[in-house]
């Protein structure tokens, strides 16, 4: 018996409009028109979307957990990029 | 209409309501037996999603049959406490599951057939049926474009794939001629404007099932004389033992809760 596993695909959803997909997990599927199906049965039963991406896993480059150091660390004493240091005025809320 | 043609009507008019709430209500019990045992994790859930929603347009046909009947019967009664004779699905949705290919076939044929006479019964007289089968069509959409992918990728696949699912059309075929026969009840429900004949829904279902078969490069096998009769309460031998089996707690314990 053939037992080559059909491709992984990646699952985001938008849980309400306005908001932006999130990834909620992965799952196998022979094709992408299948691959929204059972994004939808698996991940959406509770009401969780509104709509579903699926890509390919292989698809998404990602970055090297092992270059976590050069990558992240460096930014991590350079305060004066967070905008912290403005004085805003009383009517500015919620920024 | 005269109280006298009004009381003729009744019980055509359930009997029109248990033929759709029965034949959902069976196909969702033989989907459930799926659960846990599907190919893949994936098409688990979907098949379990599918017996919940036919489960679930089951319960409101059967409860909206039972306050039309008048006897004080609830959609519980009717579904635990009938006998196999009283039952009215269609014969098709009570044979055994067979395997994946037979599977989504029959839910291909039969959700094809569902969405044609739900979507004629949307402008039902019966305010409470078409406000259930504008409910029910939105998942019977869903169900039959999942169906529809898996005949046309099992059917387009391999060999095997093929072989297996050419074997179901050949096999579930011959049950599809009972949906369309004439019946007196149809006609004069239809002619109150409550039902829709399911025997004109053959037109409109011939042209949405076949594309997709020729997509799957199936044959469709030619017709024969054979007519199953569930749908008039005779039914073959496999709807015993899926009854006893769904009707088991509330046969050992009747009226029991949880």
């Amino acid at each position: 018996m053939d037992r080559r596993e059909w491709p992984l695909w990646e699952v985001f959803i938008r849980s309400r409009n306005g908001l932006d997909h999130k990834h909620c997990g992965s799952l196998h599927a022979p094709d992408a028109r299948l691959a929204l199906q059972s994004a939808r049965d698996v991940y959406t039963r509770r009401q969780e979307g509104t709509s579903i991406w699926v890509v390919r896993a292989e698809h998404i480059v990602a970055s090297d957990p092992d270059a976590k150091a050069e990558l992240f660390d460096p930014a991590a004493d350079k305060i004066y990029r967070h905008p912290t240091f403005y004085v805003l005025p009383d009517d500015v809320n919620h920024m | 209409m005269s109280v006298a043609i009004a009381d003729d009507l009744r019980a055509a008019h359930v009997d029109y309501l248990l033929r759709l709430g029965d034949s959902a209500l069976i196909l969702g019990q033989r989907l459930s037996e799926w659960c846990g045992h599907a190919p893949v994790l994936e098409e688990d859930l979907a098949l379990a999603n599918v017996a919940l929603d036919l489960i679930g347009q089951a319960r409101l046909l059967l409860s909206h049959a039972g306050v039309l009947e008048g006897h004080g019967r609830d959609e519980d009664q009717l579904a635990f406490l009938r006998a196999e004779r009283e039952f009215r699905n269609v014969t098709m949705v009570e044979l055994p599951n067979g395997d994946f290919a037979r599977t989504v076939l029959r839910n291909f044929l039969f959700t094809a057939f569902q969405r044609e006479v739900m979507t004629g019964l949307q402008g039902s007289a019966d305010a409470a049926l078409a406000a259930i089968t504008v409910k029910s069509l939105k998942e019977t959409r869903y169900n039959l474009e999942h169906a529809a992918g898996w005949v046309v990728r099992l059917g387009d696949g391999t060999d095997e794939s093929h072989a297996r699912i050419q074997r179901a059309v050949d096999e579930l075929w011959p049950y599809t001629e009972e949906w369309f026969a004439p019946d007196a009840g149809d006609e004069a429900l239809a002619g109150a404007g409550i039902a829709l004949c399911w025997s004109n829904t053959r037109g409109a279902w011939t042209d949405a099932v076949t594309p997709v078969l020729e997509a799957a490069t199936l044959v469709i096998p030619a017709g024969t004389a054979f007519r199953s009769t569930g749908r008039l309460g005779v039914h073959g031998e496999h709807l015993g033992p899926l009854l006893s089996e769904m009707q088991v707690l509330q046969r050992t314990y009747p009226g029991a809760t949880w």
